[in-house]
């Protein structure tokens, strides 16, 4: 009982300090530049907040994922892996229902199921071995899936690149995760520090890449979350709206 | 007797019905049946090749030209990366373009090298129409993890016979060329055509350098 209530608070205290950043967020001042992209228009905030995650990854994530990857063994990594996955399936299942996807929903489960009692507690991944897939949907999507826009970009602090939308459905996605509902709050924070390390040491290769292809990374960035956030809610498939670019209209092209 | 006109006359339907599709086949590889061989065939070579899955950049330009580039309309994708500034770009400014675009493309995916073993691809059945000059052919790549989604935009080449090209392609959801667009478009607001050229030809570089030390450490 007690227990409920902590939770109840931390979801009220999650929620206010969501809603007053999204306030504060919203009413500073709107960049209108003469090169404003539409879809960023708190670029200048976005930024700042940007290289702030960059000078904390540089500074503290990166060096310990990267001690994290060259320490463990693969399969302990991937054991870490399947573990966060397994837990992110159950909570997959609960969005795929919320968007009327029962085929989805029902492997989403078996997924989490199978892992769960034959994988040693989601440790591995049994499922994909019998080629039942995953569908990973978060909460942020099934708002997409019905329609709500995702609004302009937003770069969180230490979180990274989200949108309007999504941001609002953090907190849903904090408390759809099983992870808190572990009581123990030393175990649930030691969890979430793993688990964010093991993401991070999963994207080591992707983040040099970044530093060596993008003229500049958080336009790149931007750019490609925004897509592939919006190929997330459209499962693969969103509706065609390819810019006419100039190349069709230029002779000289063909 | 009945039964037998109507056989007849279903047999001649076919026989006109392949006539008619035949010439169509003979002179075009469909789209999506180009990118299963395609792809296919580059997998299969990667997977064979030990330089290239050790992410050998000049290698991986051997494979990139040989396989690959007959098959890209590269030209289109420079230009629609660069925007509107393409018209302005003369024709020595196009050229450099697209050879310093091509060259840090290459580093975009030399990394990633490594991981193609044991891929198959699979197409997914492709909604297009009679006619269609411009389509879009989805495929998973499936391998040990999460299958990766990679599609790809082609156009139909104007003239009899000479086949579908790719001018984009699509990476777990994100377009690659419009990936760069706003990218380019800010070095060219800032600095023009050649300050673009400068910026994209100093970064090969220094991820050349950044290569040569890496492969040396």
């Amino acid at each position: 009982m007690e227990n409920n209530n902590v939770k109840q608070e931390f979801t009220l205290r999650t929620t206010r300090i969501a809603c007053a950043a999204a306030l504060v967020l919203l009413t500073s001042a709107c960049a209108t530049g003469p090169n404003a992209n539409p879809r960023d228009p708190l670029e200048p905030l976005n930024r700042s907040v940007y290289s702030f995650n960059d000078a904390v990854d540089r500074a503290v994530v990166k060096p310990v994922a990267t001690a994290y990857r060259d320490v463990l063994p693969q399969p302990v990594r991937t054991g870490v892996s399947n573990f966060f996955a397994n837990l992110q399936d159950a909570w997959s299942g609960v969005n795929n229902a919320l968007q009327f996807k029962p085929r989805e929903s029902v492997e989403s489960f078996l997924r989490f199921g199978v892992n769960t009692v034959f994988g040693l507690a989601g440790l591995l991944d049994i499922a994909t071995e019998m080629r039942i897939e995953r569908h990973t949907e978060d909460f942020g999507q099934t708002l997409g899936y019905w329609g709500v826009g995702a609004g302009p970009y937003l770069v969180l602090p230490l979180l990274g690149p989200s949108t309007v939308r999504d941001t609002a459905a953090l907190p849903v996605d904090a408390q759809g995760n099983l992870l808190s509902n572990v009581s123990d709050v030393p175990a649930r924070n030691s969890a979430t520090a793993v688990n964010l390390v093991d993401r991070r040491s999963r994207l080591l290769d992707a983040s040099k890449m970044l530093d060596q292809v993008a003229l500049d990374p958080y336009t790149f960035t931007r750019d490609a979350f925004l897509q592939r956030r919006r190929n997330q809610v459209y499962d693969g498939n969103p509706p065609d709206d390819e810019v006419q670019d100039d190349a069709q209209t230029d002779p000289t092209t063909k | 007797m009945k039964r037998r006109f109507f056989m007849l006359c279903w047999s001649l339907v076919t026989v006109l019905g392949a006539a008619v599709t035949l010439p169509a086949l003979a002179t075009d590889e469909a789209p999506d049946a180009l990118i299963k061989r395609l792809t296919q065939d580059v997998l299969d070579t990667i997977e064979a090749d030990k330089a290239v899955q050790a992410g050998d950049v000049a290698r991986i330009m051997v494979l990139l030209d040989q396989k690959v580039m007959p098959y890209l309309n590269f030209q289109r994708m420079t230009a629609s990366a660069v925007g509107p500034g393409w018209r302005q770009a003369t024709p020595e400014q196009r050229t450099r373009l697209e050879a310093e675009f091509k060259t840090l493309l290459v580093r975009t995916y030399a990394g990633a090298m490594s991981q193609a073993k044991n891929l198959t691809v699979e197409v997914k059945p492709m909604r297009a129409s009679q006619g269609d000059k411009e389509v879009i052919v989805r495929t998973l790549i499936k391998g040990r993890g999460d299958p990766v989604q990679l599609d790809y935009r082609l156009e139909q080449t104007p003239g009899v016979g000479a086949g579908w090209k790719i001018y984009n392609l699509n990476v777990l959801g994100v377009w690659l060329v419009d990936t760069y667009r706003s990218q380019f478009a800010q070095e060219i607001n800032a600095k023009g055509i050649d300050g673009l050229i400068a910026t994209l030809s100093e970064r090969n570089k220094a991820n050349a350098a950044d290569n040569g030390k890496s492969a040396k450490g």
